[in-house]
């Protein structure tokens, strides 16, 4: 199951874990990204609360957990490799895996088509 | 300044609409930050063939004396900046600030000879200012804005080659110098010199002709529009000021490490030693050093450390320095780039510094500047 945040993220859900990460039509606004730092595993992450750095050449933009949840995995290779978010974004590009609090919170995310409507 | 529609507009306007720019405010005018290359390949185009660049928001100002002499003229406004302008030679350009009274930097500037009178470019956000500080300085003197001309920057290694298609005498320009000359049958002002750090001009042209001027040279194959946002992360790169951010009404020049665009002439023992607002301090300073200096910063990860980030002496941010005034990432030197201030305790290449990003103290280490090797054609 696919859904996505008005902060632009998306949320690939499979029995409980969450992978994360940002929108074609984030990356897209963000430009060509040149550094990422994402959550250490084993954190506790809150609804909104920042979870990652992106950075451009000309910004530096904050990530935030769709969800309350534990860090159970991150990207290395978007680290090591910046430019993956922007060729990549809704798969090899993501950012990092939530092992979610309530499953059951996920229900009132938006599904592709509300997103879709959301960025017109 | 958020509103868009109180934004002025330059006479290019509609032509980065038509390019697919992103627009945003900018010293109050609506200009492009990028095109659909985006910041990255616009700086790495820029450094490898050619960028054009809409400068039009920037102030273009004829300072003529009353009597028509130069001389004249050049001394007038020697009372307004540090810069020994009397000797500068027709068709030649140089770089320059006003300072106030404090010996801080009011608008950086370029100022060129063109024989009978000067023209001067100034900073867009400072325009209305430095008119003032001009008109009530200078009695003497005719102030005058051309805001009927559009002001272009070509920049980079193919730049010459480009604009050769418009004129074929450009290759006899050398950094620095002045011309008047035909393109399109208009008459531009064109000098060798720019804000990227790359061999590269700028054309002033009456603003009617503006767009035809651009969309000819943007026909070449090597030639890309470009933005603010490659603007200022190859100005940087290049290790050049912008006011507001690196230098400003807090900052002296020689805080500033711009002491090499003052003169013999201007300095203590000089045929016209001081004369020009904060003299006092600057030529002090000159003599016996400044507490603070601004230098290159070069971080040793590779998050890139903004503007405002503090700058510590140690790792746990308990002695603060001072803080970075530009960084961004600077793609041809392929990571982070920054310059702040720093006391001349920790000024020194190869001292290493802390800056706070995210609460967290990253290691930088100080730089010596430019960031790239300039190509300036001598």
């Amino acid at each position: 199951m696919l859904k996505f945040t008005a902060e632009h993220e998306w949320l690939k859900l499979e029995d409980g874990l969450a992978t994360v990460g940002i929108t074609t039509h984030a990356a897209e606004q963000l430009g060509d990204l040149v550094f990422v730092e994402l959550p250490e595993v084993g954190a506790e992450l809150v609804k909104d609360g920042n979870a990652a750095t992106v950075e451009s050449v000309k910004a530096a933009s904050d990530v935030y957990s769709p969800l309350d949840g534990e860090v159970t995995e991150v990207n290395q290779a978007i680290v090591d490799d910046p430019s993956l978010v922007n060729s990549d974004p809704q798969a090899a590009g993501w950012f990092f895996k939530l092992k979610l609090k309530n499953v059951a919170d996920a229900d009132a995310l938006m599904d592709e088509a509300a997103y879709k409507e959301l960025i017109g | 300044m958020d509103d868009h529609s109180v934004l002025k507009t330059t006479t290019l306007n509609a032509l980065h609409l038509s390019l697919g720019a992103k627009m945003v405010p900018f010293a109050g005018y609506d200009m492009p930050v990028q095109y659909p290359l985006g910041v990255m390949k616009e700086h790495l185009h820029t450094r490898a063939a050619a960028g054009l660049f809409d400068v039009s928001h920037m102030g273009q100002v004829i300072v003529r004396a009353k009597s028509g002499d130069y001389a004249d003229a050049a001394l007038a406004l020697e009372k307004l900046v540090p810069v020994d302008i009397l000797s500068l030679k027709e068709g030649r350009q140089r770089y320059g600030f006003f300072t106030d009274d404090n010996g801080c930097i009011l608008d950086d500037l370029m100022i060129t000879n063109r024989g009978d009178h000067l023209l001067v470019v100034v900073n867009a956000a400072c325009k209305d200012a430095d008119l003032a500080h001009m008109k009530a300085h200078l009695p003497d003197c005719e102030v005058t804005l051309l805001d009927d001309r559009a002001l272009i920057a070509l920049q980079g290694p193919r730049a010459e080659a480009v604009l050769t298609e418009l004129w074929a005498g450009v290759s006899s320009m050398k950094f620095m110098d002045v011309r008047e000359v035909p393109l399109h049958d208009v008459a531009c002002i064109i000098s060798r010199s720019g804000y990227s750090g790359e061999d590269g001009f700028e054309i002033s042209i009456p603003q009617d002709h503006a767009v035809s001027v651009a969309k000819a040279l943007l026909e070449h194959p090597d030639c890309e529009a470009i933005g603010l946002g490659a603007r200022d992360s190859l100005r940087l790169e290049a290790g050049l000021c912008l006011y507001g951010n690196d230098i400003d009404t807090t900052t002296s020049p020689i805080e500033a490490s711009l002491e090499w665009a003052l003169q013999k002439a201007r300095k203590a023992g000089g045929d016209r030693e001081g004369g020009f607002p904060g003299a006092d301090r600057i030529l002090g300073e000159l003599a016996d050093g400044t507490s603070r200096r601004r230098v290159g910063l070069k971080p040793e990860g590779k998050a890139p450390v903004r503007s405002h980030a503090k700058l510590f002496a140690d790792a746990d941010g308990l002695q603060e320095l001072g803080e970075v005034t530009s960084g961004t990432f600077g793609p041809t030197v392929e990571g982070p780039v920054a310059m702040g201030y720093v006391p001349v305790s920790h000024a020194a290449a190869g001292t290493q510094v802390f800056a706070e990003v995210r609460g967290k103290y990253l290691p930088m280490t100080v730089a010596a500047l430019p960031f790239i090797t300039p190509t300036y054609k001598r």
